[in-house]
């Protein structure tokens, strides 16, 4: 088995809008130190942002504030976000944005030079190449070292201290083990718990990057670290079929939702993320479906506009418009909820991290969508967050002597890979890992609220869903990998596996339904204050542990409304 | 949602296996293959990469596909996508690199 050993101050795992911003940040602001970059992918076009954005949806526009955005972010989760996080972030927006802007980033100006606004949080860009944007100023940097195609696995931890991580090298194939003073933790949320809209050869034409199976999560698990909010679920309001962004048709020409008899119903419903989806559930059951978002009646040329934006950020739509000939200027566009995920940049779910954004683990911080508490980050909030755990991690890592990796740890890794190479009680086994990924997404959808019950769970169809994850991890301990990259989809499935487990216990404790579709549980359909609570968990012993700690209000934070 | 590869354009550059955020490119042969075509998330990053216009992207049928393809091209200031109707008819849409999306 072939292995390589990195060692640098600060490691950086995961090359997406955090991960990236956090390495430009360190060649900026401490170029005495090094880092090391490392992604399962390129940063060229690795993560959820591969194809692009199509706007930037957390900016403070004029007229708006810092504190304004995190009471909007506040409102929307209905309380469950951490106010000094959101304060935190929401301050650096626009700098960040200046930032981003001198990368290369395309920004709509107004004639007085202030960028356009999209609505009252937004502003338009073009975000195409916003990757190869970021990796261009990752690569500029002489402090940091980039590793490609290096998919982590697990941290190094020594002494309750996380001192690196270790990985799969999926082009090279050899086992990847990376030693430094302080880790930052920037690998994305989770998609693939849930069975996607498709399920057959459009398996993942999904929202969130398929490829994003919720690493960081796993490893913070694993190794000890406390998570928050995962019962509080995101599910995207997408365009039919294609899953491209609404946003671009609601907030960019006014398009309002309507049912099949014409009638607008938003109003009905409340105006917040999870009653959106809400709304197109509830008109859908009530026979009033299938819902559009009205486009008719546009002019030819907002009709190619909107043919060249979605071409920036999600082209399948553009192109099913074209090949159909069904232009949005012709046919209203129908909406549907995706399914379920788990995702730090848009509900609260995470790792539990402190203002620094530090998480409960000495050595190890987080940013971006594995970070919870902060919802409604987006891109520029995960740009933010990168930009604050960076400077934490450096100040961290000036303190602490040279770290080397324990030869105990190395022996183990590759014990565990050649094992995984050549399980011989595979040679007979039925299963592989794409049909327990598929048993994994069936349970998940039939027993813990996805698509097929509308989002909905009861306590008996929790308990069935966690007999279901406990069964097929059991079979996964069999599965057997010929290639690097099959060893890969392995972990994934692991990853997956450990966190519908988390996922489930965090739906079981929240007695109650705070947000309809992202948590709605049919034993207790009303809010109750009793859980005006976060709720965390760790995992001991192989199982989680429920943490129930008390609210962090924007107004505890001492943001007062403006 | 996936890619079809022109075999007779690929030169095995391997640009498409370092591109891919899903590692789901090999190159065997001297010759680009997808590891699964259903693992395609449809990103087109390997189509705007390819040199050689041999990775085009195409609505499944599932998606309401009806035969196109798209591939593009690039330079400094544009992409220009183009859409090949299964009766060969070519349509170009051109985006300005340098001009945000309107809305």
């Amino acid at each position: 088995m072939q292995t390589a050993e990195f060692t640098a101050d600060i490691l950086v795992i995961g090359g997406g809008a955090a991960g990236c911003f956090a390495a430009i940040t360190l060649a900026e602001k401490y170029s005495n130190l090094s880092a090391i970059l490392v992604d399962k992918a390129n940063i060229k076009r690795s993560g959820c942002l591969a194809a692009g954005v199509n706007a930037l949806n957390a900016y403070i526009v004029k007229g708006e504030t810092p504190i304004n955005y995190a009471l909007y972010a506040e409102n929307d989760a209905a309380g469950i976000a951490r106010g000094d996080l959101l304060l935190s972030m929401s301050e650096k927006l626009n700098s960040v944005t200046a930032k981003a802007e001198k990368l290369g980033l395309v920004i709509q100006k107004n004639p007085d030079g202030s960028y356009a606004a999209r609505g009252k949080r937004n502003i338009k860009i073009n975000g195409e190449n916003i990757k190869p944007l970021l990796a261009a100023g990752v690569h500029q940097a002489k402090n940091i070292q980039v590793l490609n195609h290096v998919n982590i696995v697990d941290y190094i931890k020594d002494n309750g201290k996380i001192i690196g991580a270790w990985g799969i090298d999926i082009v090279r194939e050899e086992i990847v083990f990376i030693t430094a003073k302080a880790v930052i933790c920037a690998t994305g949320g989770a998609a693939g718990l849930y069975r996607p809209n498709h399920t057959g050869f459009s398996r993942h034409k999904i929202w969130y990057s398929p490829f994003n199976t919720g690493a960081g999560y796993a490893m913070g698990l694993r190794a000890g670290a406390e998570m928050t909010s995962f019962e509080m679920r995101f599910i995207a309001l997408r365009c039919k079929d294609t899953i491209a962004p609404t946003g671009t048709l609601a907030q960019g020409i006014g398009a309002t939702q309507i049912n099949v008899f014409g009638e607008e119903y938003q109003a009905a419903y409340g105006n917040t993320t999870s009653e959106r989806v809400f709304a197109v559930v509830s008109e859908n059951l009530a026979g009033r479906g299938p819902c559009y978002l009205k486009t008719t009646g546009i002019t030819k040329e907002e009709e190619e506009s909107l043919e060249k934006a979605y071409l920036n950020m999600a082209p399948a739509q553009t192109m099913r418009w074209l090949e159909t000939g069904l232009t949005p200027s012709k046919s209203n566009v129908e909406v549907e909820g995706s399914e379920p995920y788990i995702v730090g940049g848009h509900t609260a779910s995470g790792y539990w991290v402190d203002i620094n954004r530090k998480t409960t683990l000495e050595g190890l911080f987080a940013a971006g969508d594995v970070a919870g508490g902060c919802p409604q980050k987006y891109v520029t909030g995960a740009f933010a967050e990168g930009e604050i755990a960076a400077k934490s991690a450096a100040s961290f890592a000036l303190y602490q002597t040279s770290v080397n990796l324990p030869e105990d740890v190395k022996k183990s890794v590759v014990k565990q890979i050649e094992n995984f190479m050549e399980n011989k009680n595979s040679e007979n086994s039925l299963y592989d890992e794409n049909s327990l990924e598929e048993a994994m997404q069936s349970a998940m959808d039939e027993y813990a609220g996805g698509i097929k019950t509308y989002y909905r769970y009861n306590e008996t169809g929790l308990r069935e869903a966690k007999a279901h994850i406990e069964r097929i991890e059991k079979l996964s301990e069999n599965l057997r990998a010929h290639d690097f990259y099959e060893l890969m989809k392995i972990f994934e499935l692991k990853e997956r596996l450990l966190l519908c487990q988390v996922l489930i216990a965090h739906l079981q404790a929240r007695k109650e339904t705070r947000w309809h579709c992202f948590a709605e549980n049919l034993d207790y359909p009303e809010k109750k204050a009793e859980f005006d609570k976060y709720i965390n968990s760790v995992l001991e012993n192989g199982k989680p542990k429920i943490i129930l700690r008390p609210l962090i209000s924007v107004k505890d934070a001492g943001g007062e409304r403006v | 949602m996936s890619v079809f590869i022109k075999k007779d354009k690929c030169i095995g550059c391997k640009k498409c296996v370092e591109v891919c955020p899903g590692n789901l490119f090999v190159v065997r042969g001297k010759k680009a293959e997808i590891r699964d075509e259903r693992d395609c998330w449809g990103c087109t990053a390997c189509v705007k990469e390819c040199p050689q216009n041999a990775i085009s992207y195409y609505l499944a049928a599932d998606l309401g596909g009806g035969g196109s393809l798209l591939y593009a091209t690039e330079d400094e200031t544009s992409i220009n996508w183009v859409l090949q109707s299964p009766e060969g008819k070519e349509t170009t849409v051109t985006v300005n690199k340098n001009q945000s999306n309107e809305y």
